[in-house]
């Protein structure tokens, strides 16, 4: 009898598990492609972000701590960029333009800095211009503390909204049972900042007590995707699960994403972390993956450059290496394809000046899609 | 009887030695276990099987088994490339990690002492030390 009772509540588990939200294998591979895949930059090691200048060159991090400048066909590598810690997933990491770069000529920058009185490090936000091949001018904005020689989840993803504010993304720093909730605390957050590093006076924590007053969500694990909406101009975020529950959420201002209170994954062990999936006053991702892909990079396509892409969202994985594209209804995820499959780890993906997508992947280098009519 | 005395200190400096080395192996282990949750286990998963054709298994691996240089520099420069584990080709790139040479020689000791792998000399930090890039 005891066992009969086991049996089905086992079952009723089992049927929650297999009605879970749209799996890996769900990912379809089209039947005709719209696009051929050319390697546009070669011999890239780990092209962590990439950003297009006005004249159309590019702009590439090496986590390894190298600024490259590709233009008309060749590399060089950018002078007086900032000292960068090595170690585990911490590097160099994003690179965004202002939005006004043309008249301001700012360049912004995340990457791992061993900075400050502790041992390890943590991630640093600052901006600079180009002036010769080098960076000039150089103000750092925002340095996380404390320093820890952990070696996961420094994030880290740059972005603009319409209204000028910047955007950027910590990892918990592997310390998810402090870092994420306690918004005294860096890590597991996402940060809002008017664009020379000033605190805007309407951030959601800045009458709490002792909070880190740039936090604009919390309870993230590890953000390694952030974009503006080009429709709506609101932030997604995609972020990193443990094993299974990578998600994609968007960014509301003082809102808890959950980690580790709720997740849909478990842990590496196999373990479970919580039985949460939902919890009142926590938000739910709008998609979730399990098994994880692993994003990294966001780019929403807005033109017709490509049959159908338009206003789907393409995301790199590192776990699967493809490139998927998720097929939107308002804020709905409809269908998934599967892209560029066994290329390698796709660690970022732009939509380019010319509305052509380009797709960073390691140990490969910047690949352009070609559309097939 | 003159014997005694000399063998009986022997004996007991060679105890000694071996416990002393056996304990040292544990703690490494045990230290190396941590540096595996932090660095390791997102991508080579708890179980050391890793992810086939993408992320080589460290449990049972015959790379690990037969090319212990390779597999210290591997994890003190990094790796890219191809590589073949255990009859599947792998070509995937793995970062340099920016452990300290004790920090490798211990995560070292806990893979090789895991998931069924058994070695027969541990690995020392001036072993990892001795490899250049």
């Amino acid at each position: 009898m005891k066992n009969s009772i086991v049996l089905s509540l086992l079952f009723v588990v089992i049927l929650n598990y297999s009605c879970a939200q749209d799996a890996e294998n769900k990912a379809t591979t089209p039947n005709s492609p719209v696009f051929k895949a050319e390697l546009f930059v070669d011999e890239l090691q780990i092209p962590w972000g990439f950003t297009f200048l006005p004249d159309k060159s590019i702009l590439i991090t090496e986590k390894g701590g190298e600024l490259i400048h590709f233009l008309n066909g060749k590399k060089s590598i950018i002078g007086n960029i900032p000292e960068v810690y090595q170690r585990g997933q911490g590097g160099l990491l994003d690179i965004a333009l202002h939005p006004n770069y043309n008249e301001n000529g700012w360049i912004y920058l995340t990457y791992a800095s061993s900075e400050g009185e502790e041992k390890g490090g943590h991630t640093a936000l600052m901006r600079a211009k180009l002036d010769n091949n080098s960076l000039t001018n150089i103000e750092q904005l925002y340095k996380a503390v404390p320093n820890t020689t952990k070696g996961q989840h420094f994030g880290s993803r740059i972005a603009f909204d319409n209204d000028g504010y910047l955007y950027f993304s910590i990892g918990e720093r592997g310390n998810r049972d402090i870092n994420p909730q306690d918004i005294t605390r860096d890590g597991g957050k996402i940060y809002r900042l008017y664009d020379d590093g000033r605190i805007p006076e309407d951030n959601p924590f800045v009458d709490v007590d002792g909070a880190k007053t740039a936090i604009f969500s919390y309870g993230h694990r590890n953000p390694q995707g952030l974009i503006k909406h080009p429709i709506t101009g609101e932030i997604w975020d995609n972020e990193h699960g443990p094993r299974g529950g990578d998600e994609i959420n968007i960014i509301k201002k003082g809102a808890n994403y959950g980690w580790p209170l709720t997740t849909y994954g478990i842990n590496y062990s196999g373990t479970p972390i919580t039985d949460e999936t939902t919890m009142e006053g926590m938000e739910q991702p709008i998609h979730y993956w399990v098994p994880s892909i692993a994003p990294s990079g966001m780019a929403f396509v807005t033109s017709d450059t490509y049959k159908d892409w338009k206003g789907s969202l393409l995301v790199g994985s590192l776990a699967f290496q493809y490139l998927e594209r998720l097929v939107l209804e308002g804020d709905k995820v409809v269908k998934r394809e599967k892209l560029m499959a066994d290329l390698g780890r796709v660690r970022a993906v732009q939509e380019g000046p010319d509305e052509l997508i380009y797709v960073a992947v390691e140990g490969k280098g910047i690949y352009k899609l070609i559309p097939i009519k | 009887m003159k014997l005694i005395l000399p063998l009986y200190v022997l004996t007991v400096f060679t105890l000694g030695f071996l416990l002393y080395q056996e304990s040292g192996l544990k703690e490494s282990i045990k230290k190396g276990s941590e540096i595996y949750t932090d660095f390791c286990v997102n991508c080579h998963l708890d179980n050391g099987k890793g992810v086939p054709f993408t992320y080589p298994p460290l449990a049972k691996s015959d790379y690990l088994e037969k090319t212990r240089e390779a597999s210290i520099h591997a994890v003190k420069f990094g790796l890219q490339g191809e590589i073949i584990v255990n009859g599947l080709t792998y070509n995937n790139t793995m970062t340099s990690l920016g452990l300290e040479d004790e920090e490798i020689a211990n995560v070292m000791n806990f893979i090789m002492n895991s998931w069924g792998n058994t070695q027969t000399k541990m690995v020392t930090e001036k072993e990892v030390s001795a490899i250049e890039k």
